[in-house]
């Protein structure tokens, strides 16, 4: 029942956002134009610390820009609607699910123009794609859940801005960690530690958001 | 139990308060006065234990106190609840401000500097955060039983994310926190017993006098709002 529920949202969700191309290459155009802008102030970046960190921030601001409008641009007619439709469990997964899936692809996107531009230093590719898949996931998880809530006050971005960012900094210390033990090519096994981290960040959060979102949209 | 509690021994305050006054001059003048072991590095500012862990303790406990109530508010939507709970988290950030302010100076003393990047000092930091983003949230509605119903919400993911960063992450990284990354706990060989006899009383006063307060601004928090109340009939 909540398995198809999920399904058809996160199908619905796929298809509004490609409906609407205006978001999507909206927020293309943002991660590469504040890769190029990095590339026209920095031209190359050789120390891993600067070029891990520059990586990571950009990724931390887009990820804001592009998870911010899940709750925040639903008008509340259609979300009333949404709430006829389906269980708050499945429309939380489904929101978390499309949105983890949104900022793996813009990653990725990022990554890849990164490299283009500023060089690539990283030796061990599988690993930090790895970073990448699992930095994403919980970016988008957290930022799913403080939107939800911030849509319930006036919705105004600052504040949810000001909710997210103290659980994003350990997620993001953490990812440089591990990432930059991926640029400088060390064994996966080092890595194993901050890894299960983040996974049980992704996992609390997720576990977080299913039990709480009910309680979020009684209005 | 209830009654218990309400038995009051002069000047109309309960008997809980006098031991809460007790304990923590016990605290405050006993911790300075008794023999503490000597230890290299640590030397005198070990006496810190019974006023940095303690408070840290009775932060705790308090805003376990506030967790409680934000569960209890999303299962019966009464406001007493939600003023307790945003009560308590106040007076929580409060313990915790004076734990960190207690543990800078221990880490000026000890460590060399006023702070130093490690996990468990900017775990505390990030939790003071999120606890202060509560607080900026409630400010932020009007409606009342929204403001406490979404307050709930978050408070709930706060409370979670302390444990995490606070018990969790210092755990799995490395720390100069006794106890944590290899480092020997106080517990385990140092903390001896004439330690644990300030040690344990201190925790219980501090979080005694944590709950007057709390109890103080319910009340002025609860007389308020009948007002309120009054003013619209």
């Amino acid at each position: 029942m909540l398995f198809t529920e999920v399904k058809h949202l996160v199908r619905k969700e796929l298809m509004l956002e490609l409906r609407m191309k205006y978001a999507l290459n909206g927020i293309l155009l943002y991660v590469v134009s504040t890769v190029f802008v990095c590339y026209l102030s920095f031209r190359s970046v050789i120390q891993p610390t600067t070029w891990n960190s520059l990586f990571w921030i950009i990724m931390l601001f887009a990820s804001v820009n592009a998870v911010a409008k899940s709750f925040m641009q639903e008008s509340k007619g259609r979300q009333l609607y949404m709430h006829t439709l389906a269980s708050p469990q499945a429309i939380i997964l489904s929101k978390i699910i499309y949105n983890v899936l949104l900022m793996i692809s813009l990653s990725l996107i990022c990554f890849f123009f990164y490299s283009l531009f500023i060089g690539n230093l990283v030796q061990d590719i599988p690993m930090f794609i790895l970073c990448l898949i699992l930095g994403s996931a919980g970016f988008s998880s957290v930022l799913t859940l403080m939107s939800a809530i911030a849509s319930r006050t006036n919705g105004n971005l600052t504040l949810m801005a000001i909710l997210s960012f103290p659980v994003q900094v350990p997620l993001l210390m953490t990812l440089i960690k591990v990432s930059k033990n991926a640029i400088d090519g060390l064994d996966a096994s080092v890595s194993y530690k901050y890894l299960i981290i983040l996974l049980m960040i992704n996992v609390v959060v997720a576990t977080l958001s299913y039990i709480l979102f009910p309680y979020l949209c009684r209005d | 139990m209830q009654k218990f509690f309400n038995i009051q021994l002069a000047f109309g305050l309960e008997w809980w308060k006098f031991l809460a006054i007790a304990l923590v001059l016990y605290a405050l003048i006993g911790g300075l006065l008794i023999d503490v072991p000597a230890l290299p590095i640590l030397h005198e500012t070990i006496r810190n234990l019974y006023y940095h862990v303690t408070q840290w303790f009775g932060m705790m406990i308090i805003l376990f106190v506030s967790l409680w109530h934000s569960i209890r508010y999303l299962s019966n939507f009464k406001m007493q609840h939600d003023f307790v709970a945003s009560e308590a988290a106040n007076v929580g950030i409060y313990m915790g401000i004076l734990g960190i302010l207690t543990g800078s100076v221990w880490a000026k003393f000890t460590w060399g500097a006023w702070w130093v990047s490690d996990a468990k000092l900017n775990g505390a930091a990030i939790t003071l955060l999120i606890y202060f983003a509560y607080i900026i949230l409630r400010n932020s509605m009007d409606e009342e039983q929204k403001r406490a119903r979404v307050a709930a919400v978050y408070n709930i993911f706060a409370f979670t994310m302390l444990i995490i960063f606070l018990m969790v992450l210092p755990r799995l990284t490395d720390s100069l926190h006794p106890g944590n990354g290899g480092n020997p706990g106080f517990g385990g060989y140092d903390l001896d017993n004439t330690m644990k006899l300030i040690f344990y009383p201190a925790v219980i006063g501090w979080t005694l006098l944590g709950v007057w307060l709390m109890e103080v601004c319910i009340r002025i928090r609860t007389l308020n709002h009948k007002l309120l109340i009054k003013q619209f009939k």
